[in-house]
């Protein structure tokens, strides 16, 4: 028995809209300030108040949201009592929106133990809406919450089917003006969610044709998006392949580029997309001898279709990285400013988290503690895994 | 061969575990107990609670507990006996298991998910236990 589970998806031009429709009396609108500032969550109030409910915005989130930023908000939530969470902006904004959900049903819940198997009759107090306004960490469709453990310097992705948001509203118009850097860490983010949801033990026929679709459109409009943010038709087609690659994503788990990424992010605070877009191409071909002939599909599917199995995987990671190139991604640890004797300090922590991550019994060759050592050392250097 | 859940099951099981080199390696910052909770199902009308004190990559001690208040472990995991048999034959992965809510978790799950590899190789240790399950 597995699950597959999905929001309602609102898209399309003036999407922001269907929020005048809704029915209710109040709404608790998650966000960080510089999404407020942008004046995003004024338009997203002012449908709310055509629908005729109340709001308050709570705007104090922070990158990679900690359990006390999620446990004040859930103390504004219980003061407000919302019918509606509604988590607009990246995936902290939107995952403290649902870990702020759990919180306003459940307040004895600690945010970094919610348990996948406990019911916590979120619909009972309120449902949920998210808003994303970048294309990349697809929060907006999935059941994880990622919680940072400010002590420990580790982040942690726990889950509940419960907190899959009700609605999830995919506006172009919010993510216009993004500027270049964030829509490549974003977009790599996106890439890395659709291959590894392709390529995870976990994935199913539900999982497939999104991930598929979101490859083509990420490598078709990402470099556009990135060269000319206004360009409009490229942010539509990179909005809806970051969703429709955490439909897969979130129902079939991410794999080793998510374990690698999430460790370097907890220690040196890489940005979330930056660093799993980093080691994609270097997991890719530590899975290359188990995984080729779902590399193959997808090399199929965009396009690449002369040679073997492994040859059309290897032209598959050559389009990773020259993709990542055209995005002025750093293509090695080194290129991404770590200096080196930092690192390799930091590498017991690293294997040990990477190792702990649970997106590293997913894939089909399970790396031992000295393989995810290597794997460190050569992405590094920027060498190609030839183990 | 010893049957699913019983005391000599447990008591091979927590060999198994102090054997493996793997699990010592991966659990070697793991301290926390668990019941494995067998719920009744057909011929079996009582839960049967086994009790594991997991320390630092080694089993100090596992038994049946003579009733569920007799210990106060940490963690306590509950399914029936068909779900374990596929945790144990690894037809069912214990994440999928409780997100599907066919595995019963109760304790801190960030502390778990803080620990996929010891978690994976204790299901190993069952592997290496040669197991009759009741039909």
């Amino acid at each position: 028995m597995w699950y597959f589970a999905n929001p309602l998806i609102v898209f399309g031009d003036d999407a922001l809209e269907h929020l005048s429709g809704i029915q209710g009396k109040r709404a608790l609108i998650v966000t960080d300030r510089n999404v407020a500032k942008l004046g995003f969550a004024e338009r997203v109030g002012n449908e709310l108040a055509k629908a005729g409910l109340e709001y308050q915005v709570f705007d104090e989130v922070e990158p990679d949201p900690s359990v006390q930023t999620i446990k004040h908000g859930g103390q504004v939530a219980l003061d407000y009592q919302p019918d509606w969470l509604i988590g607009l902006g990246g995936g902290s904004s939107i995952d403290a929106a649902k870990a702020i959900w759990v919180l306003y049903a459940r307040p004895d819940q600690e945010p970094d133990a919610i348990n996948p198997s406990e019911f916590l009759n979120l619909r009972q107090k309120a449902h949920m809406i998210a808003i994303p306004t970048t294309s990349g960490t697809g929060a907006e469709v999935t059941s994880i919450i990622v919680v940072t453990d400010v002590e420990g310097q580790r982040k942690t992705g726990v889950m509940s089917q419960e907190v899959v948001p009700d609605i999830a509203i995919l506006d172009t118009s919010l993510v216009m003006g993004l500027p270049p850097q964030i829509t490549g860490d974003t977009g790599m983010d996106a890439l890395t969610h659709a291959i590894e949801g392709y390529t995870s033990n976990w994935r199913s026929d539900f999982t497939d044709g999104p991930a598929l679709i979101a490859i083509k459109r990420i490598f078709e409009y990402l470099p556009c998006a990135y060269n000319n943010g206004s360009d409009a038709e490229a942010r539509m087609h990179m909005m809806h392949a970051a969703t429709l690659a955490s439909i897969s994503f979130g129902n079939a788990m991410a794999g080793l580029a998510h374990s690698l990424g999430h460790a370097l992010g907890g220690l040196f605070h890489t940005p979330h997309g930056r660093a799993v877009g980093l080691f994609l191409p270097y997991t890719m071909e530590y899975l290359v001898e188990t995984t080729s002939n779902l590399y193959a599909d997808i090399a199929h599917f965009i396009g690449i279709s002369n040679g073997s199995d492994l040859e059309v995987t290897q032209a598959l990671i050559d389009r990773v990285r020259n993709l990542a190139k055209t995005l002025n991604q750093p293509l090695s640890v080194r290129e991404a400013g770590i200096e080196q004797t930092t690192y390799e300090q930091a590498l017991p922590a690293l294997v040990e988290r990477a190792e702990n991550e649970a997106t590293t019994i997913t894939v089909a060759r399970i790396p031992e503690s000295a393989d995810l050592e290597r794997m460190f050392r050569y992405a590094y250097e920027g060498k190609p895994v030839d183990f | 061969m010893a049957t699913f859940a019983s005391a000599e099951w447990v008591q091979a099981f927590h060999e198994s575990i102090n054997a493996s080199k793997s699990y010592e390696e991966a659990a070697k910052n793991w301290e926390g107990d668990f019941y494995f909770i067998v719920e009744p199902e057909g011929s079996q009308t009582e839960r049967i609670c086994m009790y594991l004190d997991l320390w630092h990559g080694k089993s100090r001690r596992a038994f049946i507990a003579k009733s569920e208040s007799e210990m106060k472990p940490e963690f306590v995991i509950s399914a029936s006996p068909k779900v374990w048999r596929k945790v144990i034959e690894k037809q069912l992965d214990p994440i999928q298991g409780m997100v599907t809510r066919q595995l019963k978790l109760k304790g801190n799950m960030a502390k778990i998910m803080r620990a996929v590899k010891a978690a994976q190789e204790l299901v190993n240790c069952t592997t290496t236990v040669a197991t009759e399950f009741p039909e």
